[in-house]
């Protein structure tokens, strides 16, 4: 019987003396390969799990009830802190959900920057899903190079907006900047880079290599319709063999007029996911460099011309004493969406990201509910983890590439 | 005279609002005769109350004990597989309902259709884990932030919050910096009520650590059996910075002074 005290209360769902011979263990929360913040307790018979049960809320901040009681600008930079690893996804799901709720459309050259951002930013946030999960399986060198790539990412990224992780770079209506000079030549050159070092140095590393391949393949097998079933989006159902990218099947920003493909396997196992993951970084370079011809040929607008919802650009408000009015309203009163309520799925780089919106027309979001990808394929776990052994829980997990930051919100 | 703030709704108000201004809505389409919805409209048949388009996206109003029903039918006849998110709104304050909805996707023709129903407060929502295992943690996530009873879940428990947490943080009575649970819940939970008048509201810290004791705390440097005798004389190498020691005995507070 368990001894229960205010510090270790009563665990109902445990049973830690039991006839037969498996154990309860604790993985994490402060296991290297949590991947932050999850704690998984596994009941396991020798080295096979036999149940599995993921509990989380360590980095439960309480996202969505702050979304309630901030202006709908003012909770930007608080969609940075949901999936940390790509900043960018998140800002572009939230302000294109609002930006569907007030019916206003991002000028043509804050498009190309966004797309680029996003791709940028996917490719940013590959390379860490390459570099964490080699080092849980036990490949340290290929941690040390994908972050050297991904440190170049993250300059271009630092030379546009300033910042390294929490971007906001992404704004409700447009972009706040237009792009440094030389940038785009840097993010040509990097985009030759990473697919000279894909191509080179982790798919030379990995793709063929036995550890490797004995560590990932037919590890984590889930079918095509239990992925959809347990809500896996992005890689985890194109690894499954089903053809879905939001990108190509409900297209949104310039996606409809970019030449790309969606590659998918039919391995179901942690290697097709893997490879799924290379591909899409080349994927993501070839976006980019069709997007870089594109920037020349539009004009110099970077935010929507909405006067009752979008300030006007700086020069204006200076200029003008209605802009000023305006502008004055907007930052201390907030904008006021249209009643309603809109739900818009994003395709991020761990899957569908999609924020859905209640707005009953006051400046503060009624509600606001982040659909965010990690949380389910961490549900997945309690299904995908048992029968396995305790060796490939790690791959697992790593597999799943989920991001505490979206699983707790 | 003070202000009157609701008690029933604390969430953050425009502090002004134009007199004349009026709240537009979003168009709101019918479903257009031979496409894809109009389909899933038909098959639907008289459980669907309300049905129109938003955004793109199918909305279907129903009654909140056919949810099950109409989900299967959904999944079955007309291919929405998978089940992207569900929570719930609250209108407590309102209508004492509370609003549900289930976000559903059907892959081969690209479609969304959002399944919407009124919950009255206290009743309890049929579980759809079996048509869709996703709804596993979006409902448990659901009963988490707003309590709302699922049926026939295989695991109906907290998800993000404590298990033994008091409130439900998405209603709209409990307030964004949390109540006087949320902000005793460590004191309470390692030291006991008694403790907040000794600690006070001032003094409140989850990281206090009593030097004293010895069951709950282990030494910072060095170490001691459980529950040995605390010796003041006893000298010890403390290794790491003493402020971070609060020893709440030594009646150095100048807060703590006043109030005793």
């Amino acid at each position: 019987m368990q001894v229960s005290n205010k510090l270790t209360p009563f665990f109902e769902n445990l049973n830690f003396e039991r006839d037969d011979n498996t154990m309860v263990i604790n993985f994490g929360p402060q296991h290297p390969s949590a991947h932050g913040q999850l704690r998984l307790v596994l009941e396991l018979d020798g080295e096979q799990v036999v149940k599995a049960y993921p509990d989380i809320g360590y980095l439960h901040r309480g996202i969505e009830k702050m979304a309630e009681n901030m202006t709908y600008n003012e909770f930007l930079p608080t969609t940075d802190r949901l999936d940390y690893m790509a900043a960018t996804s998140n800002n572009y799901a939230y302000s294109l959900a609002v930006e569907k709720l007030l019916g206003i459309e991002a000028p043509r050259r804050a498009q190309v920057i966004r797309t680029m951002l996003l791709e940028l930013n996917r490719i940013i946030a590959h390379l860490f899903f390459v570099a964490t999960h080699a080092l849980d399986v036990g490949a340290m060198s290929v941690f040390l190079y994908a972050f050297r790539e991904r440190e170049f990412a993250m300059d271009l990224m630092e030379d546009y907006c300033g910042a390294r992780l929490t971007h906001s770079a992404v704004r409700i209506g447009g972009v706040p900047l237009d792009l440094p000079a030389g940038w785009l030549e840097n993010a040509a050159a990097f985009c030759d880079k990473v697919d000279h070092e894909v191509e080179h140095t982790y798919g030379a590393l990995l793709n063929e290599n036995r550890i490797w391949k004995m560590r990932l393949e037919d590890v984590g097998v889930i079918s095509a319709e239990d992925a959809l079933s347990w809500g896996c989006t992005g890689i985890m159902l194109r690894g499954s063999g089903v053809k879905w990218d939001i990108r190509k099947e409900e297209p949104y920003e310039l996606y409809p007029e970019l030449d790309f493909d969606i590659p998918t396997s039919d391995r179901c196992d942690s290697y097709g996911r893997y490879r799924l993951y290379m591909e899409e970084m080349k994927q993501s370079t070839r976006i980019i460099r069709q997007l870089i011809p594109m920037y020349a040929e539009t004009s110099s607008e970077l935010m929507a011309h909405s006067p009752q919802y979008i300030s006007a650009p700086k020069e204006e408000i200076m200029t003008q004493n209605y802009a000023l009015m305006q502008h004055f309203v907007l930052v201390t009163q907030g904008m006021r969406p249209p009643k309603g309520e809109v739900y818009v799925p994003t395709e991020s780089s761990k899957g569908e990201l999609g924020f859905y919106i209640k707005s009953e027309g006051e400046p503060y979001a009624y509600r606001l509910k982040c659909r965010a990808p990690s949380f389910f394929h961490t549900g997945l776990l309690q299904n995908l983890l048992v029968g396995t052994y305790l060796a490939d829980v790690v791959t697992i997990i790593g597999t799943t590439n989920i991001v505490f930051g979206e699983v707790d919100r | 005279m003070r202000k009157y703030v609701p008690k029933d709704n604390v969430q953050k108000k425009a502090y002004y609002t134009d007199r004349f201004h009026v709240v537009p809505s979003l168009p709101r389409s019918k479903v257009e005769e031979e496409s894809h919805f109009a389909d899933v409209v038909s098959t639907i048949g008289a459980d669907a109350k309300e049905s129109y388009v938003e955004i793109g996206q199918l909305v279907l109003h129903i009654n909140a004990e056919d949810n099950f029903k109409v989900m299967k039918t959904l999944k079955e006849k007309c291919g929405y597989t998978q089940c992207s998110e569900q929570s719930a709104v609250d209108y407590l304050a309102k209508d004492n309902e509370f609003e549900l909805f289930w976000q559903l996707l059907n892959i081969t023709e690209a479609k969304r259709v959002r399944v919407v129903c009124r919950l009255a407060n206290g009743a309890a929502i049929e579980s759809v884990e079996p048509l869709y295992k996703s709804a596993n943690f979006a409902e448990r996530e659901m009963f988490d932030m707003f309590g709302i009873k699922v049926n026939n879940h295989p695991f109906l428990k907290r998800i993000l919050m404590p298990d033994d947490w008091e409130g439900h943080p998405l209603l709209k009575t409990y307030p964004l910096f949390g109540d006087e649970f949320a902000a005793w819940y460590e004191v309470d939970k390692i030291f006991g009520k008694e403790y907040r008048d000794i600690i006070g509201p001032e003094n409140r810290d989850p990281g206090k650590v009593d030097i004293e004791d010895t069951k709950r705390f282990s030494r910072v440097g060095y170490e001691v059996p459980f529950g040995a005798e605390y010796n003041a004389d006893e000298e010890v190498a403390v290794e790491y910075s003493e402020t971070a020691l609060v020893n709440y005995n030594k009646k150095t507070s100048k807060q703590l002074d006043e109030r005793r």
